[in-house]
């Protein structure tokens, strides 16, 4: 194998290629990053069971031919190089990478011992990069960061039809993105699990590009899998197993006091005032007319109170949250403005986006908060 | 250690034992034993006439059984009895100073110099002391106490115990070491049966002797916490504070099975009643708990604790059984347990509440107050046997359970309380605080005129 590659581009593709790899693979094999040159350039592919990662760059092959070397290490030198093409060269047990006068060496791994890569299903449908990257790390957020309950470490994704949502929650909080997309069957009806961090991984690794095609389901061999792919880059990741717990009882069909507040005042008080509260104790926030106030801390504890504007419709309230979940809830509407509704202090609260002060709320992106509770 | 004797120490003589007596004419004068009942009951209180013959508390019942003459009452626990007495006594401690921390349910020290009494001489602590104790037997229907007032909580619970039952004994400041000086070292916190033992073999057997040790050797013997403690403790140094809430710094729940348990079913009813009891403690604490325990004890006594603790405190009876239930999966069950227990600890003032999922088996709320009336009846050392049995018990099934020293009512005789039961009789003694010696009657278990009742008014 031969080949002549542009610095930044073979930089870009093993470091995008490699990113998923672990430090302590379950076989030595996956460490590496396969690289292989045919008619259309250069492939890279990584794979560590649980995610695959397969990206095609142009290349000037001059013998084609595959070798399997330390990912992590291609991708640090890669980096390094000067601002020269780079010439990657088989021979024997070796792979010699030059780049100007730098020349490196690197150990061949066993071609012979590597998996083959799972094969993505068929592409379900289409959607905007910058809008799928987005609505996953406004999702990502609630899933359940503990392992307790393996499910909750995973977004839900369902379609239907042009229909597609995102969901994850960990019991303390929930968070529903829905948005419309173009599948490639208007008649698309599917749900996946997808690991929370691979997902999050995933889109902003695929954001970049104008459209990721997602492909989910049970054809060519794709059982267990979801597969994205974006211009020349191709993902799969394992889906998680098992029974989503049923939520939709979880939304409160009644509203009785709704609030709209400017997001980055809301954020910015709470991020102050919860100077105060130590590790997870709650700020609380009490809602009257044209304003909120917000408290944390008491008794011998330090204290800290700010109040916000806020509009006020329906009766006044006093509540109490984590304030970490707040402020992910906040920093995930991606609003100017921030819409609570609310039924009871003790009952969820719904935090959602809308535009302006006074104009329509924006339920395409939900997030559904559980207050804290005092003891009596 | 303060310059003034105001610091007063209140125990409840033979508490129990003395409620039942007052409850039950019958019984007055007799050896009464209030505890667990089974084959592996501990006595909680024993009376001062059933200490006569040698019952004490957290020996066990069969022991006491075997010590006591024919005759002797062994009666399970009635925590809400108990309650109701000691709430009564507590207000009254609460008159003398704001300022009360109560030990136990029979227990409390008092700060006197935070309290309205001005005069805080060895005869001015005496008489309001004396006073205190008169109003105690007055409003409480004859239960005496004995008192013990000091320049630290250490000597005044000394004192308290110097005199018992009905004691008021007053240290006058300057007079500890003194007093201290030819009690045995086993009145020292924190000195127990080990470690008088081990004092012994160095010739040690008095405070006395203790203060003649060197602090060097102490430390070489018991290590720097325990010998350096002891070293002050001799010296009557202890600046404690009486705090008003003594903050509960974990709660629990355990059951000893009748036999041993391997059946993992058994084991999972018990795990959800006792995660039930703990919650409805905790919820009586006002608290939430992050770090939940199971402790197992095998039927060799050797006892595992594991315990895992959570991103978010909670008070849900249904997350401590998940969590629990995930921790007994990691024991290893196949030789029987002994002893099953739940706790938590971390507590906080706050939860973070869940969401409730649609499909979500919740838990019943916790069991409302009365039936698990053991709640808040205080640690002892036979604080593991004093409670009703668990389902683990109730696998024979079977007619409703009476236990000995239980109120009941009979719609035609009236209050009593229950002699003994088995066989599918039940036996009534029909008498109150205020009647004379009553009758005893026989019933069927099932008999529908008979149901339990509230504990009387004395």
């Amino acid at each position: 194998m031969k080949l002549v590659v542009d610095r930044d581009v073979l930089a870009e593709a093993v470091t995008w290629a490699v990113r998923g790899l672990s430090n302590r693979p379950p076989v030595p094999v996956l460490a590496g990053v396969l690289l292989d040159a045919n008619d259309e350039g250069l492939t890279l592919s990584a794979f560590d069971y649980e995610v695959s990662a397969k990206v095609t760059v142009d290349a000037q092959v001059d013998e084609p031919g595959q070798v399997l070397v330390l990912g992590r290490l291609l991708a640090e030198i890669s980096r390094s190089l000067p601002n020269k093409p780079v010439t990657i060269n088989a021979d024997g047990h070796k792979v010699e990478v030059t780049c100007g006068s730098s020349r490196f060496s690197l150990q061949q791994m066993p071609t012979a011992d590597y998996p083959t890569l799972p094969t993505a299903p068929e592409p379900t449908g289409a959607i905007a990069g910058d809008v799928f990257t987005q609505a996953v790390s406004q999702v990502a957020i609630a899933a359940d960061k503990s392992d307790t309950l393996p499910i909750l470490t995973g977004v839900r994704l369902q379609i239907e039809g042009d229909k597609l949502s995102l969901l994850a929650t960990d019991r303390y909080r929930l968070a529903l993105r829905e948005l419309t997309w173009n599948p490639t069957e208007s008649d698309a009806d599917q749900v996946a699990l997808i690991p929370a961090r691979t997902l999050s991984d995933t889109a902003k690794a695929l954001g970049a590009s104008g459209s990721v095609q997602i492909a989910l389901g049970s054809a060519a061999g794709g059982e267990g899998l979801v597969g994205f792919e974006a211009g020349q880059r191709r993902t799969t990741t394992r889906l998680l197993d098992g029974e989503y717990p049923k939520v939709t009882s979880i939304f409160p069909t009644s509203v009785d006091t709704v609030s709209v507040i400017e997001t980055s005042a809301l954020t910015e008080a709470v991020k102050r005032v919860s100077l105060v509260a130590e590790r997870n104790t709650p700020v609380r926030l009490r809602f009257s007319e044209g304003q909120v106030a917000i408290e944390a801390g008491q008794g011998d504890d330090a204290q800290a109170s700010e109040a916000v504007e806020a509009t006020l419709t329906g009766p006044e309230l006093e509540i109490a949250f984590n304030p970490q979940f707040l402020l992910d809830g906040l920093g995930a509407i991606g609003t100017s403005f921030a819409r609570m509704s609310f039924t009871q202090p003790s009952r969820p609260a719904v935090l959602s986006g809308q535009a302006e002060a006074d104009g329509d709320a924006d339920e395409s992106y939900r997030y559904v908060l559980m207050p804290v509770r005092f003891a009596s | 250690m303060r310059s003034t004797a105001s610091i007063l120490h209140l125990d409840l003589d033979a508490f129990f034992a003395a409620v039942e007596q007052r409850d039950k004419p019958s019984l007055r004068g007799k050896p009464v034993c209030v505890g667990g009942i089974g084959p592996r009951g501990v006595v909680a209180t024993a009376s001062y006439e059933a200490r006569v013959f040698g019952a004490r508390s957290a020996m066990p019942t069969a022991e006491a059984r075997r010590r006591c003459p024919a005759g002797t009452a062994f009666l399970h626990p009635r925590g809400d009895a108990y309650r109701k007495s000691s709430r009564i006594v507590m207000e009254l401690l609460h008159e003398l100073s704001p300022i009360v921390e109560q030990v136990s349910v029979d227990e409390a020290y008092v700060d006197l110099a935070a309290g309205d009494l001005t005069d805080l001489s060895t005869d001015g602590v005496r008489a309001a002391a004396h006073q205190l104790i008169d109003q105690i037997r007055d409003a409480t229907g004859g239960l005496t106490a004995s008192a013990g007032i000091a320049s630290s909580k250490m000597l005044a619970k000394i004192g308290s115990d110097l005199e018992k039952p009905q004691g008021l004994v007053v240290i006058p400041p300057g007079r500890e070491l003194e007093t201290l000086a030819p009690l045995s070292v086993r009145v020292i916190a924190g000195i127990g049966p080990m470690t008088a033992a081990r004092l012994r073999t160095f010739g040690v057997e008095t405070v006395a002797d203790l203060q003649r040790m060197e602090r060097t050797d102490l430390v070489s013997i018991f290590g720097t916490a325990h010998g350096g403690s002891l070293h002050e403790l001799a010296r009557a140094r202890d600046d404690r504070d009486v705090v008003v809430e003594r903050e509960a710094k974990s709660v629990s729940a355990e059951e000893t099975f009748q036999t041993d348990v391997v059946d993992r079913s058994v084991l999972e009813a018990e795990l959800t009643s006792l995660a039930r009891r703990t919650a409805a403690r905790l919820a009586q604490s006002a608290a939430f708990a992050r770090t939940i325990t199971i402790k197992a004890r095998q039927h060799d006594f050797s006892t595992q604790t594991r315990s895992e603790t959570l991103l978010h405190p909670t008070g849900d009876a249904g997350v401590i059984l998940d969590v629990a239930r995930r921790l007994l999966d990691g024991v290893d069950v196949s030789n029987g347990l002994r002893l099953l227990g739940v706790g938590v600890s971390g507590l906080s003032t706050h939860s973070q509440e869940r969401l409730r999922f649609d499909d979500q088996q919740e838990l019943a709320d916790p069991l409302p107050l009365g039936i698990d009336d053991d709640a808040e009846v205080p640690a002892t050392p036979a604080g593991d046997v004093r409670r009703k049995p668990g389902p683990a018990a109730y696998v024979g099934g079977g007619p409703p359970s009476w236990w000995p020293g239980q109120d009941v009512a009979h719609t035609e005789h009236g209050a009593g309380w229950v002699w003994g039961s088995g066989l599918g009789r039940v036996t009534v003694r029909f008498e109150g605080p205020r009647s004379e010696p009553g009758r005893v009657r026989t019933f069927a278990a099932d008999d529908p005129q008979l149901s339990v009742a509230e504990p009387p008014q004395w």
